[in-house]
C-alpha cells in the first residue's frame, strides 16, 4: 500500500539503526506519547534495533486507557436510562468500570452499539427519533474534530435526539503535567503524528523552551519512528532541543486549520480527569453553551456510586510511564486480553496489550 | 484511536469522497480537507479525511532515508 510499504523496508531500517548507534554517546530516555507508537515500536522490534543508550518509555496516549473510572461509570449509568442508545468506539465497551462495563450493561438489556465513526452515531439518531442517542466522546485532537462535526451535522439536520458525552482530552497540557510532576525524567518526546496533523508543531514549542526536552513528531511506520529517534538523538547529543517534524508527508507546522476551526466552534477548554494522573487543568474539551442541547452532561442526570479502582491494577502507573506492564503483578496472570482488569490491556493502543501481543518470554526483558 | 490510513480519492461528491485502499472502497467525509482532489491521498481517521498527504514531502523523506542508510554503511 502506497505511503505504508515503502516505510517498512528492513534494509533501510538497519541502516538507520546503525546511524543512530554511531551518533548516540549519551544515555538518554525518550517517551513515545502515543499508544499507536507503542504498538508499532513493540511490533517491529524497534527497542531491540536502537542502541542500549536509548531507553524508551510508553506514555499516556491511549484515549481509552486515560478515561477515568468515574467517567466510565457515568457512561454505564447513562446506558441504563430508559430509551437511551449508547454509541461508542469498540474498545470502550470492554473496559471494566467500578461495578460493571458497557458490555455487561448491554448483556443486561441496555442498548449499546459500537460505531466506526461519529457519522454512524448521527445516522442511528436519525433512524431512531424516539430514542436518545448518546455518543461517548473519547479521543485526543485527532478525533475531537470528528465529534465536533457530528454535533454540527446534528444541528444542521435538526437531529435533536443526538448527544455527546465529551470526555475528549488535549495532548500538550498533559505533557506539561507529566513534565511538571518530574516523576519520569525525560530527554526527548516522540510526539504523536496524527494529533499533530490537526494541531501542527507549534503547540509543543514550550517543551524544549521551558523544559529543555527534545520533541520530534513521528509517523507510524518503522522507518518513520527510527527517523524520529535519529533526530531526537541528534538534538540531545548537540544539546539543542527543539521541535522537529519527522512526518512531513502528513504534518504541517500550522496543522489543519479547518479541523481546528470546527473543533473550536463546538468545544471550549476545561479541566479533564485522567486515569492515573488526576485532574489536569485546560486539558479537556467541553461542549460550548451554544450547543448545549447536544451535551449529554446537560441533557441527562445520573449519579453513579463513588468510583473504585481495580485492586492491584497498575494502569495509572503505566499511563504515566512510571511502571512498565511487566512491573504489574497482574500482567499475563490475572489480567489478559480475554479477561482484562484494566483498560491498558483492553485497548488496541494500551501498553499492556502491546506487551502481551508482541512480547515473548525471551524478549520481554528487553522491553 | 488516533489510527489513520492513507487512502486514494477516486471521486468527489460535495463534502464527501469515494476512496480506495487495497481494493476496498469507502465513502468518507472531507469536511476537514476541502482542498482534496481526485487522485490525492488523504489520511482517513474514523470516516473523516483529516489531512492530505504531501507527495513531494513523502519523496523527500524516502530520499533522506536512503541517504542515511547508505552513509551509515560506508563508515
Amino acid at each position: 500500500m502506497k505511503f505504508i510499504d515503502e516505510y517498512q523496508d528492513s534494509k533501510l531500517a538497519r541502516g538507520l539503526a546503525r546511524k543512530i548507534a554511531q551518533r548516540s554517546t549519551k544515555t538518554i530516555r525518550v517517551m513515545e506519547f502515543c499508544g499507536g507508537h507503542t504498538h508499532a515500536i513493540l511490533r517491529y522490534g524497534i527497542r531491540q534495533l536502537v542502541p542500549k543508550t536509548v531507553e524508551m518509555k510508553s506514555g499516556p496516549g491511549c484515549p481509552v486507557c486515560v478515561t477515568a473510572t468515574a467517567d466510565l461509570d457515568k457512561a454505564i449509568a447513562l446506558a441504563h436510562l430508559p430509551d437511551v442508545v449508547i454509541t461508542t468506539f469498540g474498545d470502550m465497551i470492554r473496559v471494566p468500570g467500578s461495578y460493571s462495563s458497557l458490555q455487561k450493561a448491554k448483556a443486561e438489556g441496555a442498548d449499546v452499539r459500537i460505531v466506526y465513526s461519529t457519522i454512524d452515531a448521527v445516522g442511528i439518531a436519525k433512524a431512531n427519533p424516539g430514542k436518545s442517542v448518546i455518543f461517548i466522546g473519547i479521543g485526543f485532537e485527532t478525533t475531537a474534530p470528528t465529534i465536533a462535526a457530528s454535533i454540527l451535522k446534528a444541528q444542521q439536520e435538526k437531529i435533536e435526539n443526538f448527544h455527546v458525552l465529551s470526555l475528549n482530552k488535549l495532548t500538550p497540557p498533559v505533557m506539561k503535567a507529566l513534565l511538571d510532576s518530574g516523576e519520569v525524567k525525560l530527554d526527548g518526546i516522540v510526539c504523536p503524528g496524527h494529533v499533530s496533523v490537526i494541531i501542527g508543531s507549534h503547540p509543543y514549542e514550550f517543551i524544549p523552551r521551558d523544559y529543555g526536552v527534545a520533541c520530534v513528531i513521528s509517523g507510524f511506520e518503522p522507518l518513520d519512528i527510527l527517523l524520529c529517534i535519529d533526530k531526537l538523538v541528534e538534538q540531545i547529543e548537540k544539546g539543542e532541543p527543539k521541535v522537529e517534524i519527522a512526518y512531513s508527508r502528513g504534518v504541517k507546522p500550522e496543522g489543519n486549520r479547518k479541523a481546528r476551526q470546527l473543533m473550536e466552534e463546538v468545544f471550549g477548554i476545561g479541566e479533564a480527569n485522567w486515569r492515573g494522573i488526576g485532574i489536569v487543568p485546560h486539558s479537556g474539551l467541553k461542549v460550548r453553551g451554544k450547543y448545549e442541547r447536544f451535551d449529554a452532561d446537560k441533557a441527562f442526570s445520573v449519579s453513579p456510586k463513588p468510583p473504585r479502582e481495580p485492586k492491584g491494577c497498575r494502569c495509572g502507573d503505566v499511563i504515566r510511564g512510571a511502571a512498565t506492564p511487566l512491573e504489574c503483578k497482574l500482567f499475563r496472570k490475572a489480567c489478559t486480553p480475554e479477561s482484562p482488569v484494566g483498560p491498558c490491556m483492553v485497548s488496541s493502543e494500551g501498553a499492556c496489550a502491546a506487551y502481551y501481543q508482541y512480547g515473548t518470554t525471551e524478549n520481554l526483558q528487553d522491553f | 484511536m488516533c489510527l489513520a490510513v492513507p487512502v486514494r480519492i477516486v471521486s468527489l461528491d460535495g463534502d464527501e469522497a469515494e476512496t480506495e485502499i487495497a481494493g476496498v472502497r469507502r465513502r468518507v467525509s472531507i469536511v476537514f480537507t476541502p482542498e482534496a482532489k481526485v487522485g490525492d491521498y488523504v489520511l482517513l481517521h474514523t470516516g473523516y479525511a483529516i489531512g492530505v498527504i504531501d507527495e513531494a514531502e513523502a519523496e523527500e523523506t524516502l530520499k533522506l532515508l536512503e541517504e542515511i542508510a547508505s552513509l551509515s554503511e560506508v563508515h
